[in-house]
């Protein structure tokens, strides 16, 4: 008779045939068992987080930043409660996620026990798929079938929730082998005539523009490297959505930056003018298109992407292909070669004059700011940051605000896996423990979270995890006392009635990062700002950097809700020059 | 432009809505019907009715049939986002007007009157394949099936009849001639 394993064991068994070498988690009642096992199993290191949020936001920083699953491991109860908030935000931008969590007794469901809770009911809506385990035979299916619908096709979160008792029950434990394509479901459903109607609005095409986003990075860096290939190979101009930053090189001059509704002037109005759209793994999210009815008017539209409902969802196309980004860019790249054997050379006439008017657009500079010498403007800041980091191959992760705009827009991606923001669900907090993620996936690299001082404060606790486990994040915080972009839609839309959006009792972030045995700096002007900004960099341990910067600062160029693309605000430098104000703020 | 007020952007314009019948294939498990019922409410799908049970024993086979009114693009997504649940086999849809669809609807009703208001009763529900379930003296209850709207004609005349309490099922459909979805 083979050997009999515990419940609790062979969950580890089924974390070690996974290759999981890290957890994040929160012990309770529920789970103590599982906890028990964690000594015998030395390939698996737990980082015990602070706040179940924590975990799975480090799990989302820790799968994106190595395209691998994240995992963790709750209690029942507030332990499944508390991740809610990282699991939906894991669903949104389809980070793959295997969540533990443990559950009262099977006797006890249903009757209102100490820390019960309906954790499938709870989070049904905000996982791809959850399982209750009732019976222990079940159990290494069940956490193998986990992993296998959290990273294939559209990657999201999954959930197990595992009663007590079936922790503690014995059953035979075989080991998994990884079958290639064992989901029913394939992903790929495209045909070769799909490719030939895209080849075909390629070459007819004289306005073209490629829209890329996270699913580019989701397919892996490979799909990257093939993307870069097929821009290159058809010299069109190509802009990303802010999940999508990386998945082009920054610094190429096909790129126009990020588009949507803090994207640049030339992305957005590329985008409007088009007579071709080509979506690579984006979804025409709403802080996108910006007003429906009015997007992108004149183009014909094709959608790339491996999950068939994000097709005509928002915006109806003209051409959709169904399967993953790397083996679509594949075929179009075969088919564009074979076809047309030099085209970037052959179709340099037919976008010259798109390309010009891109020149035009750009020319306008709608990043500038207007500087200063006396206070830190959060652009500088950020564009100091990116310019002492840039040989450093430094992950970036953000909370959620102006800060996040302002890293979007200044700071240069020319990786993908770089960048981890909250973009679906707009998580403030997610940049602390996502870098505390990250930096556990990546011991030897600079991990900064740029961050808002409201943000910030909301998951400040992992401070703690990062100093227990010895991680070096830098902690950038844009500090101007305000929930910046609430007070920006206050000025803009409610006549500067900034109700609630200023923090007055902040603490002395110095002084915290002291008490929780980090390094605290600051920095008030931009004068000394280069030289703490090394100080931070050479600081070997965690870093909390309160940057004191321009209070009044709002986030620019920016579309209006409710606007079309070519309607877009642009910053008071060139308002200034222009002298436009009141009304005709919106460029038409 | 009036000043929207929201970080959102307006709804477009009102589109016409279509009346679909969805039938999904499903693993009979436990969660598996709230799942699916939790998908239309959370994004804002109509359910005007719904039938499921067991179909296959042995392969654990539900069949669920949900009667839904939707924008094109609504059905569309409907069905996509059905496609993507892990229990969910396969997806059909028909729509109301397809006449190569057979669409039933099962009530029950019960008479309380007079013998010659219960023989009216049963006279008026004989189109729809009545069957008399059980009989008093002062009772009766009918089975029929029919369409929705038909039931609800129905419901309406059989009040005069002494109609004292209605029980109905949602809608179940099989396509007709050999063929069969796959």
């Amino acid at each position: 008779m083979s050997k009999l394993y515990s419940g609790a064991e062979i969950v580890f068994k089924c974390l070690e045939d996974q290759d999981v070498s890290n957890i994040f988690g929160y012990p309770g009642g529920a789970v103590l068992p599982i906890y028990d096992e964690l000594k015998n199993f030395k390939s698996i290191k737990h980082i015990l987080v602070r706040h179940e949020q924590g975990a799975g936001h480090a799990a989302e920083g820790y799968a994106r930043s190595t395209g691998k699953a994240g995992v963790l491991l709750v209690t029942s109860g507030p332990g499944a409660t508390n991740a809610v908030t990282a699991l939906t935000d894991a669903y949104m931008d389809s980070v793959p996620l295997v969540c533990i969590t443990g559950q009262v007794p099977t006797h006890l469901i249903g009757t209102d026990a100490f820390q019960e809770c309906d954790t499938t009911g709870i989070t049904r809506p905000c996982t791809k798929h959850n399982w209750l385990v009732k019976d222990i035979k079940d159990l290494a299916h069940v956490i193998h079938k986990a992993f296998e619908v959290a990273t294939t096709g559209r990657p999201g979160p999954v959930l197990v929730d595992i009663p007590k008792d079936i922790q503690f029950q014995k059953t035979a434990y075989k080991k998994y082998k990884k079958q290639k394509k064992i989901n029913g479901k394939s992903h790929n459903n495209f045909s070769q005539e799909n490719i030939d109607d895209l080849i075909h609005l390629i070459t007819k095409s004289s306005k073209p523009i490629f829209y890329t986003g996270g699913g580019v990075i989701n397919s892996g860096p490979k799909a990257s490297e093939l993307l870069r290939e097929f821009v290159h190979a058809t010299g069109f101009p190509i802009t990303t959505t802010l999940q999508g930053l990386g998945s082009f090189p920054a610094d190429d001059g096909q790129f126009l930056g990020m588009l949507g509704m803090h994207g640049t002037y030339e992305a957005n109005n590329a985008m409007y003018e088009c007579d071709l759209m080509i979506n690579i793994g984006a979804r025409f999210d709403d802080r996108i298109t910006g007003k429906i009815d009015e997007f992108s008017p004149k183009s014909k539209k094709v959608h790339i992407d491996i999950d068939p409902s994000s097709i005509n969802k928002n915006v109806k196309v003209d051409l959709a292909i169904v399967g993953d980004v790397k083996s679509v860019i594949t075929s179009a790249i075969k088919s564009l070669k074979k076809k047309k054997s030099n085209f970037v050379k052959s179709n340099k006439q037919k976008t010259s004059k798109w390309w010009e008017k891109i020149q035009k657009w750009r020319s306008k500079r709608s990043l500038d700011y207007i500087g200063s010498e006396e206070t830190i403007k959060p652009q500088y800041a950020i564009e100091r940051l990116y310019e002492l980091t840039k040989d450093k191959d430094a992950y970036i992760t953000t909370e959620v605000g102006q800060h996040q705009m302002w890293a979007a827009q200044h700071y240069k991606f020319n990786k993908p896996n770089r960048w981890m923001t909250s973009g679906g669900l707009g998580t403030m907090g997610y940049g602390l423990p996502a870098a505390v993620g990250v930096q556990v996936a990546h011991p030897n690299k600079l991990v900064i979270d740029i961050a808002g001082e409201a943000s910030v404060l909301m998951t400040m606790q992992e401070m703690s995890t990062a100093v227990q486990y010895g991680l070096p994040i830098k902690i950038f915080i844009l500090n101007n006392e305000y929930m910046g972009m609430v007070r920006q839609w206050q000025e803009l839309l409610h006549d500067k009635n900034y109700s609630e959006s200023y923090t007055a009792a902040l603490p002395d972030f110095v002084k915290l990062a002291e008490a929780y045995g980090c390094v605290g700096l600051r920095a008030k002007t931009p004068e000394e700002l280069d030289d703490k900004i090394i100080e931070m960099l050479n600081t070997d341990r965690p870093v909390i950097f309160d940057c004191m910067v321009d209070k009044q600062e709002n986030c620019f160029p920016m579309i209006p809700s409710g606007k079309p693309h070519n309607q877009m605000l642009l910053g008071p430098k060139d308002q200034k020059e222009k002298k436009i104000t009141g009304k005709g703020k919106t460029l038409v | 432009m009036a000043n929207t007020k929201s970080a959102y952007s307006f709804a477009g314009k009102k589109q016409k809505l279509d009346t679909h019948i969805i039938v999904v294939w499903v693993d009979n498990e436990a969660g598996v019907l709230a799942r699916v019922v939790g998908l239309f409410s959370g994004r804002g799908y109509n359910i005007e009715s719904l039938a499921v049970a067991e179909i296959d024993q042995k392969l654990n086979i539900s069949r669920i049939t949900i009667v839904t009114t939707g924008t094109p693009q609504v059905i569309d997504q409907i069905k996509l986002q059905l496609k993507k649940l892990v229990p969910v086999h396969k997806v059909a849809d028909f729509k109301r007007e397809d006449n190569n669809v057979i669409f039933k609807e099962m009530a029950l009703f019960k008479i309380v009157g007079s013998k010659n208001k219960l023989e009216k009763a049963f006279k008026a529900c004989k189109k729809y394949n009545a069957v008399l379930l059980d009989k008093t003296n002062k009772s009766n209850v009918i089975q029929i099936t029919a369409l929705r709207r038909e039931i609800d004609n129905m419901v309406q005349n059989l009040k005069k009849f002494g109609l004292v309490s209605v029980s109905r099922t949602g809608a179940v459909a099989m396509t007709r001639g050999a063929e069969v979805f796959k």
